[in-house]
């Protein structure tokens, strides 16, 4: 396994590039975020939901879990891009190119993990302009790491998606089966306090549910399992995810 | 510098059992500019895509810059350049960042990249283009610039698939210039594939003609050329051609002849001075003719001879075969409602 950091950096630079010239983009990705906190924070602020404990409002809690998943949507689509560059044939381009396919696997992640991150920033910030009290720097670094791992977990997931599709056909089912199912299993806008036993054994195998969680452990100092719980779990899953990813993608065929 | 550049044998593609490319064997000199010739869907793509190392083969060997296809990929990599039929340039970056990207992954550092990147950018005069979004560029500005790119790292040997599809006259030829200025003043050894007869008769010290996923012939153009034994002179015809036809296989300066539809086509010596005699025995027989064509004969009429049909004809079946695909589908829906 060789890994060549100039394909790394190469391929992260070019995302970067494309991120920066895309603002429409950048503006539509921050769009839906911000209207699930500002509708789904202002029509529930007045409910009192179990599992939520008093001092904690609902906007509160509902912060860390936006954060969660404008990362899961932006890194999984970033993950199924490849299948853009099948379509525009760039793939090809660097499919040919003497690097390590592991390489390009990591140049892919390092560029959807910094535009995801950069993208979940922005959000915590108008959160913050918006009145969400951010009680220390090291509680945002802490969610920086999580939200690190989230990305990486389904950058991983997209990749192994875009390496067994052919074509954006499939782009609505993955939409529908995978993303969706994810978020709403992962306890972003309630706590999964409230789902029937069986259905939260289901949400315990969702690694979003360990990112939201650790998400609100470091933001909000609540959480229902430990911050360290958290962290390995995630951690297991983001390995598991790209090694999967770069497997699937090292044996799909380019063209 | 290997002698042989490419080295094929029994290289073999099967797409669910159905073989894209059955069987073939050839040889590439260093320095040769080598023409796969044939229709769409022929096989050429997936040999160049073989030979590339984007394809994995079924069976058989190949060996490109003296490495094996299916072990020393990235020794491949390393050596060849390609330029993909499609366009495989990220539109929204520049020119010259498309080029910076891939003289990076090549691994140039960065002096000779910058050398590099004026430099062919000089050779296919895109330079003062560089700073342009490709999405903004015309499609002869791609392929030119595709070619460019293809180049930066100084490869061996070059594949260029459909250099020229759906370019204009002028740019074509602008292409084919770049192209024949590569091989003899850079020595880089090129295979292109092409559909288009009078580019590789005009590029290629060698040609391979494809069909089927086999080679139906193999040889430098002229030769090819003379298999026909001369030139070939069309006549279109009217009336009851069954005693001329019997009345011209009886002529022994007739060396071929091949009735399509209402077109016959005789090869000979001196073509244009047996003309007014052919008008002469067709009106003798009772037959009217309506046209006369006189044509040195190309690498169209050698496809001809080989397979029995026309590059335009291959290509409108395929067409002919796709609408009635279309038309049942449609009806099927229709029905369904």
């Amino acid at each position: 396994m060789m890994i060549n950091t100039t394909a790394i950096y190469v391929l992260w630079l070019r995302e970067m590039k494309r991120f920066l010239r895309a603002k429409s983009r950048v503006v539509g990705a921050l769009a839906m975020p911000l209207f699930f906190l500002a509708f789904l924070g202002l029509g529930f602020r007045k409910l009192a939901i179990p599992g939520i404990s008093g001092e904690v409002d609902y906007i509160r809690f509902l912060v860390p879990g936006i954060i969660g998943m404008s990362i899961l949507f932006s890194s999984t689509f970033g993950g199924l891009s490849v299948l853009w560059d099948r379509e525009f044939g760039f793939l090809k381009e660097i499919m040919v190119a003497p690097v390590s396919r592991v390489s390009i696997v990591f140049g892919r992640i390092a560029g959807g993990a910094t535009t995801t991150l950069i993208q979940a920033i922005l959000i915590l910030g108008i959160s913050h302009i918006m009145g969400f009290k951010i009680s220390s720097v090291s509680s945002v670094l802490l969610a920086l790491v999580f939200m690190t791992l989230i990305s990486i977990t389904f950058l991983g997931l997209g990749l192994i998606f875009a390496s067994k599709m052919r074509d954006m056909q499939g782009f609505s089912i993955v939409m529908n089966f995978v993303i969706f199912p994810l978020f709403f299993l992962s306890g972003a806008l309630y706590p999964l306090e409230n789902f029937p036993p069986w259905l939260r054994y289901v949400s315990k195998v969702d690694p979003l549910t360990y990112g939201v969680d650790g998400l609100r452990a470091s933001l909000i100092g609540v959480s229902s399992f430990s911050l360290l719980t958290n962290f390995a779990l995630l951690l297991v899953f983001s390995s598991v995810m790209i090694v999967l990813g770069a497997y699937f993608f090292e044996k799909s065929e380019s063209v | 510098m290997h002698e042989h550049a490419i080295k094929v044998e029994d290289l073999t593609k099967s797409f669910n059992g159905l073989a894209a490319v059955d069987h073939i064997s050839f040889t590439v000199r260093s320095g040769e500019l080598f023409g796969l010739l044939g229709p769409n869907g022929a096989g050429k793509t997936t040999t160049i895509n073989m030979l590339s190392t984007l394809l994995k083969s079924t069976s058989g060997y190949g060996e490109v810059a003296g490495h094996d296809i299916s072990k020393s990929k990235d020794d491949i990599r390393r050596s060849i350049g390609v330029v993909f039929q499609e366009p495989a340039l990220d539109i929204k970056l520049t020119g010259k960042e498309n080029l910076e990207f891939h003289a990076m992954m090549y691994g140039l550092k960065k002096k000779e990249r910058k050398e590099r990147v004026e430099e062919v950018l000089k050779l296919v005069e895109l330079t003062e283009k560089k700073d342009v979004l490709v999405e903004n560029f015309s499609g002869g500005m791609k392929r030119r610039l595709e070619i460019a790119r293809g180049l930066i790292h100084k490869p061996e040997v070059l594949f260029l698939d459909e250099p020229t599809l759906g370019l204009d006259a002028q740019t074509r030829h602008h292409i084919w210039d770049y192209i024949k200025k590569l091989n003899k003043e850079g020595g880089v050894t090129i295979i292109l594939t092409t559909h288009y007869m009078e580019e590789a008769d005009f590029l290629c010290d060698r040609i391979a003609i494809m069909d089927r996923g086999k080679f139906v012939a193999m040889d430098i153009p002229a030769r090819l050329k003379d298999i026909l034994g001369g030139d070939v002179v069309s006549m279109e015809i009217e009336g009851k051609a069954d005693a001329l036809i019997d009345r011209i296989n009886s002529l022994e300066w007739v060396k071929n002849m091949t009735r399509h539809n209402e077109t016959l086509s005789l090869t000979m010596e001196k073509g244009e001075r047996r003309i007014p005699q052919l008008i002469n025995v067709a009106r003798e027989n009772g037959v009217n003719v309506t046209c006369v064509h006189l044509r040195k004969p190309s690498l169209e009429d050698v496809f001809l001879h080989f397979t029995g049909r026309t590059i335009r004809e291959e290509e409108a079946s395929k067409t002919e075969r796709n609408r009635a695909t279309i038309r049942a589908r449609m009806r099927r829906r229709m029905g369904r409602r």
